[in-house]
């Protein structure tokens, strides 16, 4: 039967040939390369849940009054585009659960894609001839930041409109034309018009998703092109690729990592509450609530917005720089700018312009591994600081202080962890090159974690 | 070339694999038609997310155990082709550049092709400036207030002067203006007389010691909400306003100065007057721009 | 008759006196040293209660802020009441005595609980969060409520506590109060938490540990068990 289907589908379309190599494509199988593929399912998922939502949301900022089964809202005025999502979590039967399916698969995502982007960067794996493949890695992970944003926002409730308002200070704050541009997005000053709902939504709904589909496509046809990366081996070596086909092996495995996605997106979509817009209410922006806070990745965002002094430089009528600027667009613009710069700066530095295909552990490259170390440590950080607040909350040490000590040791902490990455790789390589000798005569080795492990069985003295 | 696919010792396809995938997709199955049942029967989320959650769980159970366990498996090796096709590259340009041949103003039809693309692209994106009124920035320094305009309390009545104890925090509005524009909202305060220190130009703006700032933060634009004021004074925090999101700090007894925080312009405060009726009004403008900061604010 | 009701008050005198002397002999004991013996203050060290209340009394002593367990100058914080119940009424007397507003009545079943969302949004979440979580402003931990009984709502409102503003009746009615007070009890005591498990009702601080920490750390453990280590 499957002879058959195959027959047909070749006799009008030639293309049994490409069928039969793609079947035994090869795929390394690290577990570590499994990551950019629960991204991807992440992907799909959105995309369903998603489509599931459109056809019950209202984007539009029209006001009603909301007369649904949540009590303490009843009689309230809010947006149609606000009741819409009321409606979606209360009155129909698995509008909930599609929902925070949603919005836990968004979250997920991005854990997923930095997760993958850590591999990615200490591993070396966007070195030639790989870099096309790394740069629209890069742009999907800026664009679904930005999506995950603009999916929370659309929801028009006390906290994400807070988080609208920060997006337009911004804007706003951009030297020259910014002021302009905010006008042209929201269409007039702040909270704009109901237009600027409809740019949101299509570009959340349609825009957006086009174009993180055709940069995933042509990340996935370039790794078909290059053929998957892989770590040294007894077999693996530069010039080949050893793995599992595609069919039976590797495809149930991937399968099975997309239905296992799937398990833990409705398990979370099910039984632990994200986003609960009922109980914030809806968006005024003379409203605010404490404890605010974008999605976790943005995070770095509000960390650099709390970090940064109130610095804003006047030359006669115009403020050269409003403070939201540092914090909102600049630090952005030089994380994103190091990631997409990183593959140049590094062949330019190591003068290293051939291909690679075999990935270097992390100690393998100890000054790769020291800048990542540095870098990511300086974003984390900064990250950490967006949270000070609720420190202070559990822990009493006081937000003011904290904050101090931030600005302090965001210049320090990265040129300390860089050093200590660079000295703990070139000490598991010397021990790896030379080799201590155990009292037997057996080879013993630094572990990544500090300690030592023998590595080869040596004579006891009873021998 | 392409390497023989090496089998890994072929074996009976384990027994306890054949079983357990078997009851993965019977489970799976069975997980899934109670979701529908409880769906039909009332739709509980916590449920539905369980059961279908489990449901996907253990069909991924059996697809790893499928092809871990049950189908034959193989490790396969294979060699890379070369990506580097010089010949065929240069062989490209050469190709593309021949279409030249002859042609004599090449390099001016180039250059005006490019200057058409441009010019008919531009064209394309021009209707994008109808999104939105961007040459007018006047519009960001409309003021909702100006002399005389009456406060309104949040229930929408007129604030009276004598409503507002020493310690309060009283949101409040213009009159007669959409609450939603950032220039409308006010927090006011009232603190002692004997502990202002506003500037020298703002004598007047606060009779018995009511301050009314714009409510609007001058670093992102949240709604400055929060109102620190001591109960019993030596050794704590003075008097101010703080916003929630990033924590600016305003020193109302000061003006709105800031004292904390990521904001690079005080709270604008608003000169307030009591009218015959003890109702409060506007005395004049805002001290400066409200929201937050951008190219063309001039702070006064 | 009028002899009954002769013989009663002279048996209640000695009561309400010894009551009055009771609370005033507590607080000789364990208030006296900040607040002064008589009850006018000390310098930086602690507030005159004269005019302060039954309330205020009423509201410190049961929430344990005070006695104060912190160094002056700190936020008092909730905590176990050191008095027992008959003492606080003997305290609360007495302060009451002092002068200044009684303990106030407040009702929730007769507050509307979308007023009560509403009025709690403009006044009271800006600093405590809108959940009633408890919060941040710089220099003080606003607490959450979900211990506060609605009397002790109605006696925060009205006294502002530490560096919380007071509103007093002009500002937020009994009526309005009411709705609070019922927002408290029956939104931020029992949160509605239709999602499932509600992990904190702050938003996405806590969705982000469990997206790293649950999702990440099952979806990181799958793929080991799929995926392969290196080859040796």
């Amino acid at each position: 039967m499957i002879y058959r289907l195959v027959r047909y589908v070749d006799t009008r379309t030639g293309q049994a040939p490409v069928l039969k190599k793609l079947l035994r494509y090869v795929f390394p199988d690290h577990w570590s390369f499994l990551l950019g593929e629960i991204a991807l399912y992440c992907f799909v998922i959105l995309v369903g849940t998603g489509i599931y939502l459109t056809f019950f949301f209202d984007p539009s900022t029209q006001q009603t009054i909301y007369h649904g089964a949540y009590e303490p809202l009843r009689g309230r005025e809010m947006s149609e585009a606000y009741r819409s999502v009321l409606d979606i979590s209360y009155r129909y039967k698995a509008g909930l659960l599609i929902r925070q399916t949603h919005h836990w698969a968004a979250d997920v995502f991005l854990v997923a894609i930095t997760l993958h982007v850590l591999r990615v960067f200490f591993t070396g794996a966007f070195r030639k001839p790989r870099e096309l493949t790394y740069y629209a890695g890069v742009l999907m992970l800026a664009l679904a930041m930005f999506e995950g944003f603009a999916g929370y926002s659309l929801g028009d409730d006390l906290l994400s409109g807070m988080g609208i308002a920060i997006a337009y200070s911004v804007v706003m704050s951009l030297p020259v034309f910014g002021a302009n541009l905010a006008l042209l997005i929201w269409h007039g000053p702040f909270p704009g018009t109901t237009e600027f709902f409809s740019r949101l939504y299509i570009a959340h709904v349609l825009l957006v998703p086009i174009a993180i589909a055709v940069l995933l496509t042509i990340h996935l046809v370039t790794i078909v092109f290059t053929h998957h990366t892989q770590f040294r081996g007894p077999r693996a070596r530069e010039g080949n690729v050893v793995g599992i086909p595609l069919w039976p092996g590797y495809l149930f495995r991937s399968l099975g990592l997309a239905l296992a996605v799937a398990a833990v997106l409705f398990l979370l979509g099910g039984l632990v509450q994200i986003n609960p817009v009922w109980e914030w209410g809806p968006f005024e922006p003379s409203q605010s609530t404490n404890g605010a806070q974008p999605d976790w990745y943005l995070g770095w965002l509000i960390g650099a917005l709390r970090l940064m002094p109130g610095w804003e430089p006047h030359i006669g009528h115009y403020t050269l720089i409003p403070n939201a600027f540092w914090g909102g667009a600049f630090f952005p613009t030089v994380v994103f700018g190091f990631l997409f710069a990183w593959p140049t700066l590094e062949r330019r530095i190591t003068g290293d312009r051939g291909y690679h295909h075999l990935l270097d552990r992390p100690r393998d490259a100890p000054w790769r591994t020291a800048v990542g170390v540095g870098f990511f440590t300086w974003v984390g950080m900064i990250f950490f600081a967006g949270s000070s607040d609720r420190v202070f909350v559990q822990t009493n040490i006081d937000y003011e202080s904290q904050v101090h000590v931030y600005q302090a040791l965001v210049f320090v902490l990265p040129f300390v962890a860089a050093w200590i990455a660079k000295r703990v790789c070139e000490q598991l390589l010397r021990s790896e090159a030379h080799p201590l000798r155990g009292p037997g005569g057996g080879r013993v080795r630094r572990t990544p974690a500090g300690g030592f492990e023998r590595q080869s069985a040596g004579k006891t003295f009873s021998e | 070339m392409r390497g023989a696919p090496r089998l890994l010792p072929r074996r009976q396809a384990p027994r306890w694999a054949e079983l357990a995938v078997l009851w993965a997709l019977l489970l799976a199955a069975a997980a899934a038609a109670a979701f529908i049942a409880v769906y039909a029967l009332g739709a509980d989320t916590q449920w539905l997310g369980l059961l279908l959650g489990l449901a996907f769980a253990l069909l991924a159970v059996g697809s790893v155990v499928t092809g871990k366990a049950l189908v034959p498996q193989e490790q396969k090796e294979e060699e890379r082709r070369s990506l580097d096709h010089d010949m065929d590259d240069l062989d490209i340009a050469v190709y593309v550049q021949e279409a030249d041949e002859g042609i004599t103003r090449s390099r001016l039809l180039k250059s005006a092709a490019g200057a058409a693309g441009l010019t008919v692209v531009g064209a394309l994106l021009v209707p994008l400036a109808s999104c939105g009124p961007f040459l007018d920035v006047e519009q960001l320094r409309r003021m909702a207030w100006r002399r005389g305009r009456r406060l309104l309390d949040d229930a929408g009545r007129p604030l009276r002067a004598d409503e507002i104890a020493v310690g309060a925090m009283v949101p409040a509005f213009a009159e007669g203006v959409d609450r939603k524009r950032l220039d409308a909202s006010l927090i006011v305060v009232r603190l002692h007389e004997a502990d202002l220190r506003l500037p020298r130009q703002r004598e007047g703006w606060a009779p018995h010691g009511i301050l009314a700032f714009s409510k609007i933060c001058t670093h992102a634009g949240c709604a400055v909400s929060m109102f620190r004021y001591p109960l019993f004074s030596p050794k704590v925090p003075k008097p101010a306003l703080v916003c929630p999101c990033h924590y600016s700090t305003f020193d109302p007894a000061r003006g709105g100065k800031v004292i904390f925080g990521p904001a690079g312009r005080p709270l604008p405060q608003l000169p307030v007057t009591v009218d015959e009726r003890g109702e409060l009004r506007a005395a004049g403008r805002m001290s400066g721009p409200v929201g937050p900061s951008w190219w063309g604010v001039q702070e006064g | 008759m009028r002899r009954l009701a002769l013989i009663v008050l002279l048996l209640a005198l000695p009561a309400t006196a010894s009551a009055q002397s009771h609370g005033r002999q507590l607080f000789l004991e364990g208030c006296a040293s900040c607040h002064g013996f008589d009850a006018h203050g000390v310098a930086d060290v602690g507030p005159d209660l004269h005019g302060a209340g039954a309330s205020a009394a009423d509201f410190y002593l049961r929430t344990g802020r005070m006695p104060l367990d912190v160094a002056t100058g700190e936020q008092p914080l909730r905590s176990k009441p050191e008095y027992g119940e008959s003492d606080i009424r003997a305290l609360v007397h007495y302060v009451g005595s002092l002068g200044g507003p009684p303990v106030p009545e407040v009702h929730p079943e007769r507050g509307d609980l979308p007023e009560g969302q509403s009025a709690f949004t403009t006044y009271c979440a800006g600093c405590h969060q809108i959940m009633g979580e408890g919060g941040v402003v710089t220099g003080a931990v606003p607490p959450p409520l979900k211990d506060a009984t609605p009397t002790q709502i109605a006696e925060a409102v009205r006294i502002g506590p530490y560096l919380m503003p007071a509103f007093d009746e002009q500002q937020i009615d009994r009526r309005t109060l009411d709705s609070i007070a019922l927002y408290v009890q029956r939104v931020v005591k029992h949160p509605p938490d239709r999602g499932g498990w509600g992990i904190g009702h702050i938003g996405p601080i806590p969705e982000g540990m469990v997206a790293w920490l649950l999702a990440g750390g099952a979806l990181l453990f799958v793929s080991r068990l799929i995926g392969e280590r290196t080859e040796r």
